[in-house]
C-alpha cells in the first residue's frame, strides 16, 4: 500500500471553514430574489438574502453593477440615507423580513464557488461577501443567483459623457434610489425595453423626446406603443453633444436620407438590449452558453431554475431577458452596432476605462502607453489574427486592454463582441464570452484583504511551490555546497 | 500566416507556450523550416497568466537570460513591454535576513545588488510604506508582460517564414525505424525531421507514447490585479511572500502562497478557477503596498503549470528517438524562455548547449523513480479534510 505524503505548501486545509453558514443564500433582492427566498423560508429553510444596493456612489462613477451614466443626484453619496431609501422602495422586503428571512443591504457578492475540479481544497460552497469596510465568507447549502441583468452599451459620438446611460441604470436611479438628476430623454431603441422605458418616465413627470430606432419598423409590441412620443425609425445616433453638465443635445441621421435632426435632451437611455448578469455563474463554474433569444451569454437550464451545479439555482432576468416576440435579441443588437460601424468615425472611444478606440481595438493596436508601434506591430490587425484563428474576445482583450479596465467591462465587453463579429462577418453569437473572474465587483484591496487569516495560510505561505532544491543555484547541485541551502529557510530560497 | 503549411518541415514543436515559442523562434532565426502545434491559442495557458519575472539566478540560463531581456523587444520586432531591475524589501527580520542572503548570492556570481534602506524603498517604491525594515535593489533582471510577450514570439516566427496552427492538439507522435517522422493532430498529420515536446502538463502523456518517462504533476497557482496606480520608478518590486509586477499602465499584478495539485488530462485543465486565496493575496499586496491599499482589485486568475519531482527544468535531447528534444521549466519559464528557445535550438541543431552546462536537467535523473511518487510527495488533489488532518501534526 502506498504511503501517501502531504504537501503543506499546497492549499488543502488552509481555506478556513467560513464563521457562518446558512441554507440558503439569496444574491440579489429583486422581485425574483424576494420570491425565491420566501418560498425557500416558506419550506422551512433558513435564509439570507444579500443585495447590494444601496452600491457605493464611488462604485456607481464606475457603471457597477448597472449603466447610471453619471445621471444621478448626489443623494447617493449617503449610504446612510440610500440604506433608508432602498429599503422603503422595496415594499417586499418588509414582508421577507417578516417572515423570518435574514436581510442585508449594501453588502455585495464578489465571488462565490462549489468544490469541484481544481477546487478540491475548498471545504464546502463559499461565497464571498463585503460592505465598504471587509469581506467575508459565507457557506451555503443551496444559492439562488437573482442578479438581473445588465444594460448592453453601444459607442457613438459622445457615448462617454455624463447623461449617456442604460435602461436598467435609469430604471434604478428612479426606483430603487430616487435620485435621478435628468428631465428630458432621448431613448435608444424601439423594441419592448425602450417603450417600457419610455412608459416608466412619463409615469415619474419626465420628458421623453423621442424614441430612436435604427430599424424601418417599430420593434416593440403594439400594447407598449405610446401615443404621444415620436418614434424616430431609420434613424441612428451620431452625437451627444455636451456641456458643463453633460449631455445637452443629441444629433441623430436619417439613414435613408442623411438628414440630421437635434434633439434638446439631457439624457440619453441605451434601451436597446439587456444582458444577463451571468458574472457569478461564470465563477461558480456553472454551464453558460449563447442563448440569442434570451439576449446573450445564459446559464444552462432546463426548467429556468437549475444550473449545471446541484447547489446553485437561478432566478429571474439572470436566467434570460427574453422579448414578447422571441426574436434573435443578439442580431438585433449586432444590427445596431453595425449601423453606429457605418455613420461612427472609428476614433470614438470603445472601451472607456483603458480609452481603446474601435480603430484601435480593429487594428489589433497596442496602448498608447508603449509609444508608436514597430513596424512589425503596424501590420498586425485583426484581419491577420483572424487568419491564425476564430476571433476571441480574451486574446484582443490581452493585446488592446479593451474591457481590461476598473469597470470590469461592464460598458465595453457586448460592445466589442458585436464589433467583433461585424468586422469578422458573423454572428455575433459565434463569439464566445471572455470570461469574468472574481472578484466580480471591484472593491478595494483593504476591504477585501483577510485580515482574520487563519494562521496556518502564514505558517507555510510561499512565495511559488515551496519545492525543496528548487531554487538552488545549478552549479551548487549534486555538490556538498547543496546541503548548505538545504538548511536555509529548509532548503526554500524564495519565502 | 505566413503562407500555406507543407506536409512536412524540419522540426515541429507542439506546444505554443513561451518555451516552445521561442525554440520555435530561435529555430525559424537560424533558418529551420519550423511548425508549432498548439491544442489552442498561443500562450494561453500558465505562458500567460503568471508574473513575469525575469530575475532566475539560480539558472544555468540566468547569463543569458539577462543578455537578452534587454535586446528582446529589437530582436522579436514588438513590444514585450520589459523593464529593468528589480527592488526586493522586506517588512520582517526574516524577510532581510533572507533577501541579504539572495543578494550576497547575486554578487558571487558577478551581478551589482545595492542595499536600500527604508527611505531608499520607498523612493523606488513610492506605494510602499512606515513597515519597511530594509530593500535590495537587483541592478539587473527586470519583468515583461507575458501576454504581449507570448504574442510577439508567435509573431516573429511567422515573420520569418514559419508556421502556427492554432487548435491543432497533437494527438499522436509518429515514429519509424526509432525515429519521430511525423505529429498527428485533428487538422492533419505533418512530417518532421526533429520534434520538440513542450506541452507543458500534456507532455508526460505525449512522451509515453515514444517510451519515454517525463514524470509531471499539474497544480494551480493565483494572481490578483489591482486598478492602475500611477507609475513606480521601479515596477518590480516583491517581498511579503509576493511575486508581482506594476505593469507598464500602472496596475499592480501579484502572487503567491498556496497551490493547488490537480490532474490535468491531454486536452489541459477543464478548469482554471481561482479562489478566496484572493483575501489574503490583497491583504499581503495591502501590507507589501499601504499606500495602494484603496486600489480595487479588478480581477484575479490561475495558471496551471507542470512540475517535475525535483522543481528544476527538464532539457534534453533523448538518446531514443534521438531526434526528439523535450522541455520543461518546472513553473519557472516564462522569464528565462529567451535563452531556454536558445538552448533547445543548440540541442536541436547542435545536440548541445552553446552557452551552458545543461547535463543537470537531463530526463534520465527520474529513471528510477517509483510510479507512486505523485502519491508519496502529497502532489496529487487534496481535500480541505485531509488538508486539515495532516496540517494538524
Amino acid at each position: 500500500m502506498t504511503q501517501r505524503g502531504f504537501d503543506p505548501k499546497a492549499q488543502a486545509g488552509k481555506i478556513p471553514t467560513p464563521a457562518r453558514r446558512v441554507e440558503v443564500l439569496v444574491i440579489g433582492a429583486g422581485p425574483a430574489g424576494v420570491a425565491a427566498a420566501l418560498e425557500a423560508r416558506a419550506g422551512g429553510a433558513e435564509v439570507l438574502l444579500i443585495d447590494e444596493n444601496p452600491v457605493s456612489a464611488g462604485l456607481m462613477g464606475l457603471d457597477v453593477p448597472l449603466y447610471y451614466g453619471g445621471r444621478y443626484t448626489g443623494a447617493v453619496q449617503s449610504k446612510a440615507r440610500m440604506m433608508e431609501q432602498v429599503f422603503a422602495a422595496n415594499p417586499v422586503l418588509e414582508a421577507a423580513f417578516e417572515a423570518g428571512i435574514e436581510i442585508e443591504l449594501g453588502v455585495y457578492c464578489w465571488g462565490a464557488w462549489v468544490p469541484g475540479y481544481g477546487l478540491a481544497s475548498l471545504p464546502e460552497p463559499l461565497a464571498g461577501l463585503a460592505d465598504e469596510q471587509r469581506s467575508w465568507m459565507v457557506g451555503f447549502q443551496r444559492l439562488v443567483v437573482a442578479t438581473g441583468a445588465r444594460d448592453v452599451a453601444f459607442s457613438f459620438m459622445g457615448w462617454d459623457q455624463p447623461g449617456v446611460m442604460g435602461a436598467r441604470g435609469l430604471q434604478a436611479l428612479l426606483n430603487t434610489y430616487d435620485a435621478f438628476a435628468g428631465r428630458r430623454l432621448a431613448i435608444l431603441g424601439s423594441g419592448d425595453l425602450a417603450m417600457q422605458t419610455a412608459r416608466l418616465a412619463l409615469d415619474r413627470g419626465l420628458e421623453v423626446v423621442a424614441l430612436i430606432e435604427i430599424e424601418d419598423r417599430v420593434q416593440g409590441s403594439a400594447d407598449f406603443l405610446i401615443p404621444e412620443v415620436e418614434i424616430l425609425t431609420g434613424h441612428v445616433p451620431v452625437l451627444a453633444d455636451s456641456g458643463v453638465n453633460g449631455v445637452e443635445r443629441l444629433t441623430v441621421r436619417d439613414l435613408a436620407t442623411g438628414a440630421e435632426r437635434t434633439l434638446d435632451c439631457d439624457t440619453v437611455v441605451q434601451a436597446i438590449g439587456l444582458t444577463p448578469a451571468v458574472e457569478l455563474l461564470d465563477v461558480l463554474g456553472a454551464d453558460l452558453a449563447m442563448q440569442p433569444a434570451l439576449g446573450g451569454h445564459a446559464p444552462v437550464s432546463s426548467d429556468g431554475v437549475s444550473t449545471s451545479l446541484p447547489q446553485v439555482r437561478i432566478a429571474g432576468d439572470v436566467a434570460g431577458v427574453p422579448d414578447a416576440r422571441a426574436v434573435d435579441l443578439v442580431a438585433y443588437q449586432q444590427a445596431w452596432m453595425r449601423a453606429l460601424m457605418a455613420t461612427t468615425d472609428e476614433t470614438v472611444i470603445v472601451c472607456q476605462c483603458e480609452e481603446v478606440t474601435r480603430e484601435a481595438l480593429l487594428a489589433v493596436r497596442q496602448p498608447a502607453y508603449l509609444g508608436p508601434p514597430s513596424a512589425g506591430m503596424a501590420a498586425h490587425d485583426l484581419g491577420r489574427l483572424l487568419d491564425d484563428g476564430p476571433a476571441n474576445q480574451d486574446q484582443i482583450k490581452r493585446l488592446t486592454r479593451a474591457c481590461m479596465g476598473p469597470c470590469q467591462a461592464r460598458r465595453c465587453r457586448e460592445q466589442v463582441a458585436l464589433i467583433l463579429a461585424c468586422a469578422s462577418n458573423q454572428p455575433a453569437s459565434r463569439i464566445p464570452l471572455a470570461g469574468y473572474r472574481a472578484p466580480v465587483r471591484p472593491l478595494p484591496l483593504s476591504v477585501l484583504a483577510a485580515w482574520d487569516e487563519d494562521p496556518v495560510m502564514a505558517r507555510h505561505w510561499d512565495v511559488w511551490f515551496g519545492i525543496k532544491g528548487q531554487w538552488t543555484p545549478y552549479a551548487d547541485i549534486g555538490t556538498e555546497r547543496e546541503a548548505l541551502y538545504d538548511g536555509l529557510f529548509g532548503g526554500d530560497m524564495h519565502l | 500566416m505566413s503562407g500555406p503549411i507543407a506536409k512536412g518541415v524540419s522540426v515541429i514543436v507542439i506546444g505554443g507556450g513561451v518555451t516552445g515559442l521561442s525554440a520555435a523562434w530561435w529555430l525559424a532565426r537560424a533558418g529551420v523550416d519550423v511548425l508549432v502545434l498548439d491544442k489552442g491559442i498561443v500562450g494561453w495557458e500558465a505562458s500567460g497568466r503568471n508574473g513575469g519575472g525575469a530575475s532566475h539566478y539560480h539558472s544555468p540560463l540566468f547569463h543569458e537570460e539577462q543578455r537578452l531581456w534587454p535586446l528582446m523587444d529589437d530582436m522579436l520586432g514588438y513590444s514585450t513591454e520589459y523593464r529593468r531591475e528589480r527592488v526586493v524589501y522586506a517588512t520582517t527580520p526574516l524577510h532581510h535576513e533572507q533577501y541579504q542572503r539572495m543578494a550576497r548570492m547575486c554578487r558571487d556570481i558577478g551581478y551589482r545588488v545595492d542595499d536600500l534602506d527604508p527611505a531608499q524603498v520607498r523612493d523606488f517604491v513610492p506605494l510602499a510604506g512606515d513597515n519597511v525594515v530594509s530593500g535590495i535593489h537587483l541592478r539587473f533582471g527586470g519583468q515583461a508582460n507575458p501576454q504581449r510577450t507570448v504574442q510577439a514570439y508567435a509573431w516573429a516566427i511567422q515573420d520569418l517564414g514559419g508556421h502556427i496552427l492554432q487548435h491543432a492538439p497533437a494527438t499522436r507522435i509518429v515514429t519509424s525505424g526509432g525515429r519521430v517522422t511525423g505529429v498527428e493532430t485533428p487538422r492533419g498529420t505533418f512530417a518532421c525531421d526533429h520534434l520538440v515536446v513542450a506541452a507543458g502538463p500534456q507532455s508526460e502523456a505525449l512522451l509515453a507514447q515514444v517510451g519515454a518517462r517525463l514524470p509531471l504533476a499539474s497544480a494551480r497557482a493565483e494572481m490578483i490585479v489591482t486598478e492602475p496606480a500611477p507609475l513606480m520608478p521601479v515596477g518590480g518590486a516583491d517581498g511579503n511572500g509576493l511575486y508581482g509586477r506594476q505593469t507598464l499602465r500602472g496596475n499592480l499584478a501579484y502572487g503567491g502562497g498556496p497551490h493547488e495539485w490537480m490532474a490535468v488530462g491531454p486536452s489541459g485543465p477543464a478548469r482554471r478557477p481561482s479562489t478566496p486565496l484572493l483575501r489574503n493575496l490583497s491583504r499581503r499586496v495591502a501590507e507589501l503596498l499601504p499606500k495602494a491599499a484603496n486600489l480595487r482589485v479588478i480581477r484575479s486568475w490561475a495558471g496551471v503549470v507542470e512540475n517535475t519531482p525535483d522543481g528544476r527544468p527538464v532539457l534534453d535531447r533523448l538518446d531514443d528517438p534521438g531526434n526528439l528534444t523535450v522541455a520543461t521549466m518546472s513553473g519557472v519559464g516564462f522569464g528565462l524562455s529567451p535563452a531556454t528557445g536558445h538552448a533547445i535550438r543548440d540541442l536541436v541543431l547542435d545536440g548541445k548547449c552553446s552557452f551552458a552546462d545543461l547535463e543537470k536537467l537531463s530526463i534520465k535523473r527520474f529513471a528510477d523513480l517509483p510510479d507512486n511518487w505523485r502519491e508519496t510527495k502529497g502532489w496529487v488533489a487534496t481535500t480541505h479534510e485531509a488538508g486539515v488532518a495532516a496540517l494538524a501534526t
